[in-house]
Formats: C-alpha cells, structure tokens, sequence
C-alpha cells in the first residue's frame, strides 16, 4: 500500500531535474550578455537583429525583455538590470530619461502607425474607422496608459468618433491575440503586428493614423552591466541594415 | 501550559524565517504608500468603482463554489466510482496552470467561438468574454479547487460513525448530510470559503485574459493595480493597499467570530 513516492524517490527526482536544469543552460559560453528591454512591438524585429548582431559579435549574448514599453520604463525606474531600452513612445521613453537611467540621447530608429485589424476570413463588417462606433462592433483597444493605446486615443479624437470598446488592453499583443482568438470584431493595433500577425488578420489603414504616429527611441543605459556591448548594439538597431528589417516589417524610418 | 510555550529553536527558526518573508514585502508597501495624498486618491471615483465590483465579484463566485464544491467534495471523499482518483488529480489543475493560460482555456470553451461559447451565442445570445459574469466565471474556475480541496479533507477526517449512527435510526442520506455531516465539517466548509473569496478577490490572469479590462464591467482591483503600475505606481501602492485593507479587515471578523 504505498500511496505517495517515499521521500527518498521524491530527493532523486528532485536531484534530477536540477541537473537537468543547471546542466544545459546554453548562455555558458558567452562572455557578455547584453539585457534589451523593448516594446512588445518590437518583438519580432527585435529577436531577428538580436540573432544577427550575435553573429556579428562572437561571444556576446543579446537577451530580450518584452513587454508594455510604459511597464518596462517602471521596471527600470525600480532598478531592473538592463544594458538597453527600446520603447513605443517618447513618453514612456521620458519615464526613464526623468530617472537619469539614459547614458546619452535617446535617438528615433523606426516609426509606425496604427491600423484597423480585422480578421483575415473576411467576416467582419468593418470597412473604416467610423465602424468602430457601431455599438454592435466589438472592439479591443490598448489601456490609455501603454503607447497604442495614446495613439489609438488621438486617431480616434482626430477623426471625432466616440468608440466604446469592450477592453483595454495591458499591451498591443493582448490586444491583438483578442481578434486572433474571434472574441472582437476589430482592433486598433500598430500595422507591423498586422504583418507580423501573418495570414490570420488584415489591416485598413485610415487617413486619422497619421496624426498619431509613434516613435521608437532606444537609449544604452547609464549603468549598463554591460556597456561596451550595449553602444554597439544601439549602433547596430540604427544602422541601414537594421533599418531595412524595420521597412520590411511596416515600420517607417525617422 | 509551560509545556506549551517552550517552542524548540528548530521550530521557531523556520516560523520566524517563513512570517518574516510573508510579512515583509507587506511592510515594503506600508513604507512606501504616500499617506499625503492617500485620501484624495481614495475619493477617485474609479478607485471605489473597482474595489465595489471586485467584492461583488468575489463574494458571488465564492457563494457559486459553496453551492458546486461542497457536493464535489462530498463525492469525492464519501462516495466510490471508478475514476475517483483521476477527479481528485484534476480538481487541481486550476492550481498547477498558469492563471493566464486557465484564462484561454476559458475562452477556448466559453468565448464568442469556444466550444460551448459558439452555441450559447447563437441559441441564446449569450457571450461572456468581457462581462461580468466573465469576471466571475474566470473566479470561480482558479478559486473553486481551494474549497473542494479544504471540505474534501474535513470530511475525510472526520468520524464517520455519526453518519452512521444517524442512518441506523432512519435517516435518509440527504438528511445525514444535512443535519450530521454539514454541521461537522462545517469549520472545514468556512475555511474553505475564505480561501476561496481571497482567492477570487486577488484573481489576475484569468480575468484579464478572459474578461478583458474595462473600468466598471471587468476592471478589478487586480487589473486597475496592474495598469495603475504602467503610469502611477503611487496609485499603484493605493490600490494595493485598499485590497489588502478591506480583504484583511474581512478575513479577520470572520476569522473572530466563525473559526476556533
């Protein structure tokens, strides 16, 4: 009658996985690692230079901390470690600049702006912006707090519609996976999420996005763990190779 | 008593050790809560917006998991069925899945194009993402296991032999869980329901992925912290601190008047 693996089984296992976890991490080899904390809708553009500038750079690790650009300059204001920060918006790029945590000037490396995203079946009855006021529209928005949500509240008082949505996302990702699961019949994100979203959804751009274009800074951090690799990876991201990942993702250049 | 209050040093250690890590990032808050503006903040109309509709959301979906877990937890440790054993493992799944992913399971079956989602919208209109009750129903899936888990133990452990005594004198099942078993575990039924509105009180993941955030339909205490964090972590700290105010003022009445 033995109900539960005896203590002896349960240290084995235990012994086990930590020499499984400890035993392969892959980042051993590295001599440096550069931290980037980027916008989620960087993510994409991001991970693809980050490979191609550790090919460039032997032993130099570049590794990613996605998120709401707003959360990631909180993050950094409370002391997170990081090499890099690459936001959505000056705004939230001024968060940290205020704290000091800048070494330098932020400088612009890509543009974007917003887009109506629909699902790509073509079932919605979206065509414009002014559907979106439709009360039978579901519609996802970012929080006024993240960067797409301010640009999405700026086109929307430019064009002089009165939308309300069903939510208000904590970044442009949760915005977007809430039409890629059908739960909304449209959402304003950000056209290189359309892109990057593939097949499964389709933009309509709308003249209003204009007046709310985004721009992207990235800055190397004052105290950067790593400094050396942190400025060359800022160069790398404003480079002319780099800025043709940006144009083949949507992005605009500065 | 002098027995009693000799707590050996190999105990007390870790007890110390264990408060001190439970209590310190609580002290952490205190600290940091601009008592300045603190009155202000809380006359913010949003503020009272979220806590009303996180109380209200918790203390339904804690009355729902009474009315479902205790019965589940009654099978489970009273009655025999084959794959009892495999229901006691997966009324604990909601504990082990991340409150994020329990939240797109959640979609996955109740949302516009869920499993059961689908038809409840053509046949009745019905769709639950970004309501209410989306809130609720997102409380109810990660709290309802902590009240099976803490009924189901009070009646493993406690004496069959009334329900026994009470059946050899002529009283039918239900009224032996009614009137013996019910009053018996009833300590273990309270406890249970505690844990199980703290739970739905503090619920995050779940409810942002399934309920979405909109100030007074979904935007719980949680989700109004959380964004008030992107901007304002003063506000933040506020907000966390109200949760813990009322929640803490709650667990404590009760805990003085119902519990040993």
């Amino acid at each position: 009658m033995r109900r539960s693996p005896g203590p002896r089984r349960l240290c084995a296992l235990f012994l086990l996985l930590s020499a499984v976890l400890t035993g392969c991490s892959p980042g051993d080899e590295a001599s440096e690692t550069v931290t980037v904390f980027a916008a989620a809708s960087l993510t994409e553009t991001f991970t693809r230079l980050g490979g191609e500038f550790e090919d460039g750079n032997p032993g130099v690790e570049v590794r990613f901390n996605f998120g709401s650009s707003a959360t990631l300059a909180q993050q950094l204001v409370q002391g997170a470690p990081a090499d890099v920060f690459a936001s959505a918006s000056q705004a939230t790029m001024r968060t940290a600049t205020d704290a000091s945590l800048a070494a330098g000037k932020p400088a612009v490396f890509a543009r974007n702006r917003l887009e109506i995203a629909v699902p790509a079946n073509g079932s919605s009855k979206v065509s414009g912006l002014a559907d979106l006021a439709d009360p039978d529209v579901k519609v996802a928005l970012c929080a006024e707090q993240v960067p797409c949500g301010a640009a999405a509240a700026e086109a929307l008082a430019a064009a002089g519609l009165d939308v309300t949505p069903v939510t208000l996302e904590q970044d442009v990702k949760a915005t977007l996976t809430k039409l890629t699961l059908g739960e909304v019949d449209a959402a304003l994100v950000y056209r290189t999420d359309i892109r990057a979203a593939g097949g499964r959804v389709r933009g309509i751009a709308f003249p209003e996005a204009g007046q709310a274009v985004n721009d992207y800074p990235i800055v190397a951090l004052e105290k950067a763990p790593s400094p050396g690799a942190a400025s060359e990876f800022v160069a790398f991201v404003l480079s002319q190779r780099a800025r043709d990942v940006f144009t083949e993702a949507g992005f605009e250049a500065p | 008593m002098s027995v009693r209050s000799r707590v050996p040093w190999m105990l007390a250690l870790p007890a110390a050790a264990g408060l001190a890590f439970l209590v310190l990032p609580l002290a952490g808050l205190l600290v940091r809560t601009p008592w300045s503006t603190l009155p202000a903040r809380l006359a913010e109309p949003r503020v009272l917006e979220a806590l009303r509709l996180s109380l209200g959301t918790a203390t339904l979906a804690t009355a729902v998991c009474l009315l479902l877990g205790v019965p589940l937890a009654w099978v489970l440790a009273r009655a025999e069925f084959p794959g009892r054993r495999l229901a006691r493992a997966l009324i604990t799944v909601p504990l082990v899945l991340p409150p994020v992913v329990g939240g797109v399971a959640l979609l996955l079956v109740l949302g516009r194009n869920g499993l059961i989602g689908r038809h409840l919208d053509a046949w009745f209109g019905l769709t639950f993402p970004f309501t209410t009750t989306g809130v609720v129903l997102a409380q109810i899936f990660v709290a309802l296991p902590f009240l099976v888990i803490s009924v189901e133990g009070a009646l493993r452990a406690s004496d069959p032999r009334y329900e026994e005594a009470a059946a050899t004198l002529g009283a039918s099942r239900w009224t032996v869980f009614r009137r013996v078993t019910l009053p018996l575990v009833a300590p273990g039924v309270l406890a249970g329901a505690v844990l199980c509105w703290s739970r739905a009180l503090g619920e995050f993941g779940a409810t942002i992925t399934f309920a979405g955030n909109f100030p007074g339909r979904t935007q719980t205490m949680p989700l109004a912290v959380y964004l008030a964090l992107e901007t304002d972590p003063e506000a933040a700290l506020v907000l966390s601190l109200v949760l813990l105010a009322v929640s803490l003022t709650v667990l404590v009445t009760l805990r003085d008047r119902w519990l040993p």
